[in-house]
């Protein structure tokens, strides 16, 4: 039996989300009995032609060129994964989807004109359809080895889709907002990291992205109740999710770019 | 083939961080042109970063690279503890530098085993090198585990930690947390030296550096975390001075920039650490280092293999050094009250020196971010050794020339995060 093959791709990002399959020691040498690895430039220079079983995508949309080679990696791919924030909500870069994009490189490049980019940082959902998405900044192993593993099988992924709080009482963490009134988006944000922040006496920062029906409007009021001014409740939201549905409100600055934002 | 000129395309280097393509012309039997391209798209973090508050760059600049995630961090908060007036506890100074060495030891480990060694010895990857020496690539794959471990114990996780902060940590361990840690990096110290003694036996290309080396200097200790700057040319300045020596410049064919130090080509990383520190490392990645055969300085790319399985024995010396003089410290961070000033911080990345620069208002808001990463500081260098690789060996065919070309880039760990992994190497003979 010929084994499935998988692909691994990388459009805007940090390489922190594929290199969480580097980062699986335990299971990497073993990753070769079951798939055949025919794309992954960052582990391997051999490298099969299309098409793909599995592909694993990394990264935002911000260039034409990328929006290009995301339809031509979805035509190859029976099944595309996006790993991370960056392709399942566009990352931190898509903060300059509230910005004027011609501002944000001549802020960063003395020759702006050399600079090939779009105005938006997108989703790769915004462009193809999408098989799953695996949430995180990054991702997390264990959830990693359980999308490859469910899709090898044949069976849909086991990811809870709650909350970080659901982690955190799960582990017998004691509330850091309830306890020493430190903010904490746990309430709000997609469980996958096993309610890291929170372990380490910190409030969740909302890194997996919004959960499935999170009240978001109502853990912004109880934030600005443990002292957090109005700015401070936007930039919380504004960070490597700020434009997935739930956050993008809190999120958006309240003028327009060009003038300060206090 | 056409007539007269050929054209060679490789559709992507693998095994390094980044999105580009490398263009060489050789023409009458000279190179015209040598250029690594860099198509990382820009992601624009200096522009973003204004009006945030000064706790958030620690959180915020670790996602411009999930391979050195901690260098960013620690850059940071360089940067913004300086301007703030804030020093660390000694002990949350270490801490600090316990959390940095786990980085260096997965992050050399990675680059030693997955990425260059196939290299030396003629493997596509190491899965491939795997087949044949199984407990070469494990061995390897224990030793970048142990680096994670340290980055998980104290970061949460190893890929963009989260228990960093301006000032310090969110929590701190007590003394008896250690054990296990301890006991994986003890059998990790075994493993580094066995790596050691494994790269020095490989067969290098002779190249040798011409240029001024920069790197970090740390009295008394080699140089990670924290330092003032020397270069192998008697140059010594305060990281406050590094934007009157170091500048910036665009290219036409990168979106990565440029960096000239009074207005020369420079190197940084192991080579440069090594070169400039090799008199205060610690005991055994002393010893190893003369085991190898490596003098007090090293400047051959393709020995930088070498160095950076030295440095990993270092990482794992001061890593248990700290662990075993630990005192839980007081206080899980100190204080940093903001002001209105500028900041600067440096720290050494695995693959060379990252300079952050804040400018704050008297809220603790940033007015202005500069980030110079160490890859942009190196790309003239990794140009300048393509061309005279490529002179040595003109007598190689296209697919030979175009591969020691790619090893070429990989002696120094090229980290174009941000990127997209496409390098389309085209080169053209007239």
């Amino acid at each position: 039996m010929t084994k499935p093959s998988l692909a691994v791709w990388k459009l805007a990002s940090c390489d922190g989300c594929q290199l969480t399959l580097l980062d699986c020691e335990d299971e990497l040498l073993t990753l070769p009995g079951v798939v055949s690895i025919a794309h992954f430039l960052e582990a391997s220079s051999a490298v099969q032609p299309g098409p793909y079983d599995i592909s694993l995508v990394e990264g935002s949309i911000t260039t034409a060129r990328d929006a290009e080679r995301i339809r031509e990696i979805r035509e190859q791919s029976r099944i595309l994964v996006t790993i991370g924030a960056c392709a399942t909500a566009g990352g931190i870069q898509a903060l300059r989807n509230f910005g004027d994009i011609a501002e944000f490189t001549a802020a960063v490049y003395a020759s702006p004109e050399y600079i090939d980019t779009l105005a938006t940082s997108t989703p790769v959902a915004a462009h193809v359809p999408v098989d799953f998405e695996l949430r995180g900044c990054p991702i997390d192993r264990r959830q990693l080895l359980e999308v490859l593993t469910a899709f090898l099988a044949g069976r849909k992924p086991g990811i809870p889709d709650t909350t970080v709080c659901t982690e955190c009482k799960r582990r017998g963490l004691t509330c850091v907002m309830v306890a020493d009134g430190t903010p904490c988006l746990g309430p709000v944000t997609h469980a996958g990291c096993g309610a890291l922040c929170p372990a380490q006496s910190r409030g969740c920062y909302g890194c997996f992205g919004p959960a499935t029906g999170a009240n978001v409007p109502a853990l912004a009021m109880q934030l600005g109740r443990s002292g957090m001014g109005e700015d401070a409740i936007r930039r919380v939201f504004a960070t490597f999710n700020a434009t997935a549905p739930g956050f993008a409100d809190p999120a958006r600055p309240p003028q327009p770019r060009g003038e300060e934002t206090r | 083939m056409s007539h007269g000129s050929r054209k060679l395309i490789v559709s992507g280097l693998a095994r390094v961080e980044g999105e580009g393509a490398l263009r060489v012309t050789v023409r009458d039997g000279q190179v015209e042109q040598a250029e690594l391209n860099i198509y990382e798209p820009p992601r624009f973090f200096e522009a973003f970063l204004r009006g945030r508050s000064y706790t958030e760059p620690p959180d915020i600049t670790s996602r411009i690279c999930g391979i050195c995630p901690v260098a960013y961090q620690t850059s940071a908060c360089n940067a913004i503890e300086q301007a703030c007036g804030a020093e660390l506890d000694p002990p949350l100074a270490e801490l600090r530098r316990l959390l940095y060495c786990g980085e260096w030891i997965s992050s050399h480990a990675l680059h030693i085993y997955l990425l260059h060694a196939p290299d030396f010895l003629g493997y596509p990857d190491a899965i491939a090198l795997a087949r044949e020496h199984r407990d070469i690539v494990e061995r390897g794959l224990a030793l970048k585990k142990a680096g994670n471990a340290v980055m998980e114990f104290l970061g949460g996780r190893a890929i963009h930690p989260v228990n960093v902060r301006v000032g310090g940590f969110y929590r701190v361990p007590g003394p008896s947390e250690f054990a296990p840690l301890a006991d994986q990096l003890r059998r990790a110290l075994e493993l580094a030296l066995d790596t050691a003694r494994w790269v020095a036996a490989f067969d290098f290309p002779d190249l040798e550096l011409r240029h001024d080396l920069l790197a970090l200097h740390d009295p008394g200790r080699y140089p990670i975390e924290r330092g003032t700057l020397a270069t192998t040319g008697g140059l010594a300045f305060t990281p406050g001075e590094f934007p009157r020596h170091v500048t910036e410049q665009q290219v036409p064919h990168s979106t990565a920039l440029h960096a000239t130090l009074d207005g020369h080509q420079y190197l940084t990383g192991p080579l440069a650490r090594y070169s400039l520190n090799s008199g205060s490392l610690p005991p055994a990645a002393r010893q190893a280092a003369a085991d190898a055969g490596l003098g007090p300085q090293c400047r051959n790319p393709f020995r930088s293999v070498v160095v950076r399985a030295v440095e990993i024995i270092c990482a794992v010396e001061e890593a248990l050094r700290i662990i075993d003089s630990y005192h839980r410290p007081d206080r899980p961070a100190v204080e940093v009250t903001p002001c209105a000033a500028t900041g600067h911080g440096v720290s050494e990345a695995p693959r060379g020196l990252l300079y952050h620069r804040y400018e704050l208002d008297g809220d603790g808001l940033i007015q202005s971010a500069t980030i110079i990463p160490p890859t942009s500081q190196n790309l003239a260098v990794i140009e300048d050794d393509l061309r005279r690789v490529i002179t040595a060996h003109l007598d190689l065919d296209d697919a030979k020339l175009t591969a020691l070309c790619e090893r070429a880039i990989r002696n120094h760990d090229p980290c174009i995060s941000c990127a997209a992994h496409f390098l389309t190497l085209s080169m053209r003979r007239r």
